[in-house]
């Protein structure tokens, strides 16, 4: 296993104070950027190939190029941490175990882009990564860091953490900049892209948590250090997060290109003695859903589309077979639904559609005309939104009625659901308030 | 009784709005002050932060009903919200609102008649590591995570531990 970068101060206790972080070599990255000009830091961080990691995977350098040099309103940079896709938790611990290096990171891209003010959208129910964040802010302040005239240089720039409210649609970056201004997190259409009209009505970079706290290393130690780490197009180090029926599911470190068989086996332990690997989503829940047979499929953008499914966040979900597939395809398409912002007709009547199709075939209720049905949905979706909900939706409920087809049909045939144990679950969310 | 925050909240109303180059920007924030100033948003509520920001009553009616972690009823001093959506419902989150159900006395999607618990399952909480989980959002306006909940003498000890916090929490039915 690796040398550990991202995750370095994780089993560090106190790492989030600014006193072990700088103990442990925290904040000389920034000094070395101070004395770097915005130019060179962008070619640097083009250089070490680093990829967007909030799933969309945007190389970051050209999208830092994007912003234009000269504005008559002040830049914003907005961070995306309202991690909220299913089967994703890499970013809190980047928040809570290591804010330092995070804000670290904001800074030297402040200062790359000539940025004057930062946001930090973190989704609201995650007040221990807030208190951490904003403890850490605090003391960045105090130390001259954060402010006016950051040590000495002329630079001024300003970190605050904005809690969203309870809307996965505001991880799309377009709705958590309306979110941002204080309105509903609908997206926007595009272009114009944020960093031209972004948040305010200003240039606007949006990057995702482990993006940002990935720029320290990178200026540390190089681009080109960087991008040898990794697989081609597809730099450095990167966090993956294991979840579902696993011996040890958790955050893990490895180089792009690791194999979902290696973090499984190797890092995770393997499957809970008695469950045996049925599925896995390798990258949150609007990834494709693939079998066993693909477990030696490389994370990476290019591979796993490849492979036939997304990278998205790298945070796989391995489900077992007692897992019933059409359930949990109801499940997902009941949070799409939940989550859909209303704006877009395909995604709003579309996915509760759909759920409630699943519904019905989970219940013994389904037809075989049903199938095709649902795959028509879906195709009628893709693509005919304004962001990608839809095709979040869209992607995985096909992916389990082509890959699982045999399962939907049994439940037709026999009327039933054919997994007892998930039979007698419910459906749907509901809401006290 | 006419809303309005105490000397402490307007302080902190009055910093949050200087984060921001409008009023507008501030709407989030402010609403989770105000939902723990007031207990919940009720319409008054909103008027009343409309006020404040300056801005027309309708852009927080808009904010407050599209975000779901306002309140626009009151719930219980404890608000357990129990994550089911895929590695929580892969690990049990449904057999933990199960058991919460009869533990807490109360069904799914309703409070206590004491105003004690609500329990409701919730989308994604990001904690998928540490399925199946729950949070707790208290009237206080802490939010508490409690995590890798299979074992029910575990979840059994989280409860008397949020049995025990009850007594010094207030009623958001009684706080406006």
């Amino acid at each position: 296993m690796q040398e550990k970068y991202l995750s370095r101060n994780f089993d560090i206790p106190n790492a989030h104070t600014l006193e072990v972080f700088e103990a442990n070599g925290g904040y000389q990255a920034m000094r070395k950027a101070f004395k770097m000009d915005g130019e060179t830091i962008i070619e640097e961080v083009k250089t070490s190939n680093l990829r967007g990691r909030g799933g969309a995977g945007f190389p970051c350098g050209i999208k830092w190029s994007f912003l234009p040099k000269e504005s008559d309103l002040p830049k914003y940079l907005v961070i995306n941490a309202d991690e909220g896709e299913p089967g994703t938790f890499k970013d809190r611990y980047l928040m809570e175990l290591d804010p330092h290096r995070h804000i670290e990171g904001c800074i030297i891209a402040a200062w790359a882009l000539g940025i004057r003010y930062g946001y930090i959208f973190v989704r609201g129910e995650l007040q221990s990564a807030i208190r951490r964040l904003e403890g850490a802010i605090k003391e960045a302040y105090a130390k001259g860091y954060l402010g006016e005239n950051i040590l000495g240089t002329g630079f001024d720039f300003d970190l605050y953490v904005h809690p969203g409210a309870g809307a996965y649609i505001c991880g799309e970056e377009t709705g958590l900049i309306e979110a941002l201004e204080g309105k509903s997190g609908q997206p926007r259409m595009k272009p114009p892209f944020p960093a031209v009209v972004g948040a305010f009505q200003a240039p606007t970079i949006v990057n995702n948590v482990e993006t940002i706290s990935s720029i320290p290393w990178i200026i540390e130690k190089g681009g080109e250090w960087f991008a040898s780490m990794g697989v081609e197009k597809n730099g450095g180090p990167k966090l993956y997060g294991v979840s579902g029926p696993v011996v040890r599911p958790g955050v893990y470190e490895a180089p792009s290109g690791v194999t979902v068989r290696e973090l499984l086996e190797d890092y995770a332990g393997g499957m809970l003695p008695g469950h045996e690997l049925k599925a896995f989503i390798p990258g949150g829940s609007s990834c494709a859903v693939m079998t066993p047979d693909k477990l030696d499929s490389q994370m990476g953008f290019e591979t796993m589309r490849e492979a036939g499914s997304s990278m998205g966040t790298a945070c796989i979900t391995f489900m077992d077979t007692d897992t019933c597939m059409v359930r949990l395809a109801a499940r997902l398409a009941h949070f799409y639904h939940h989550e859909s912002c209303g704006q877009c007709t395909p995604c709003r009547e579309g996915s509760g559609w759909v759920a409630k199709v699943l519904d019905e075939i989970e219940a013994g209720r389904g037809r075989m005309e049903d199938l095709d049905l649902l795959l028509d949905m879906c195709g009628n979706i893709e693509g005919n939104t304004i962001c990608a909900l839809g095709d979040s939706i869209a992607i995985p409920v096909r992916s389990y009625v082509q890959v699982f087809r045999e399962e939907f049909e049994r439940h037709i045939k026999e009327g039933c659901c054919s997994f007892p144990a998930w039979s007698k679950r419910r459906k749907g969310s509901s809401e006290a308030a | 009784m006419a809303v309005e925050f105490s000397e402490k909240a307007d302080a902190e109303f009055k910093e949050l709005v200087s984060r921001y180059p409008n009023t507008l920007a501030a709407m989030l924030p402010v609403l989770h002050l105000a939902q723990r100033e007031f207990g919940w948003i009720s319409v008054e509520v909103m008027d009343y932060v409309a006020e404040r920001l300056e801005v027309h009553p309708t852009k927080v009616l808009n904010a407050a009903t599209f975000y779901t972690m306002y309140n626009k009823t009151p719930v219980g001093k404890c608000h357990v919200q129990v994550c089911t959506t895929l590695s929580c419902a892969i690990r049990g989150g449904y057999e933990l609102i199960e058991h919460l159900e009869e533990k807490l006395g109360v069904k799914l999607g309703e409070t206590r008649e004491d105003g004690a618990y609500t329990l409701s399952e919730a989308e994604c909480l990001a904690s998928c590591g540490t399925a199946p989980m729950f949070q707790v959002s208290y009237s206080d306006g802490e939010i508490e995570y409690f995590e890798n909940l299979d074992d029910q003498a575990r979840v059994n000890q989280v409860i008397e531990q949020l049995n025990a916090r009850l007594a010094s929490l207030p009623d958001p039915r009684k706080m406006h």
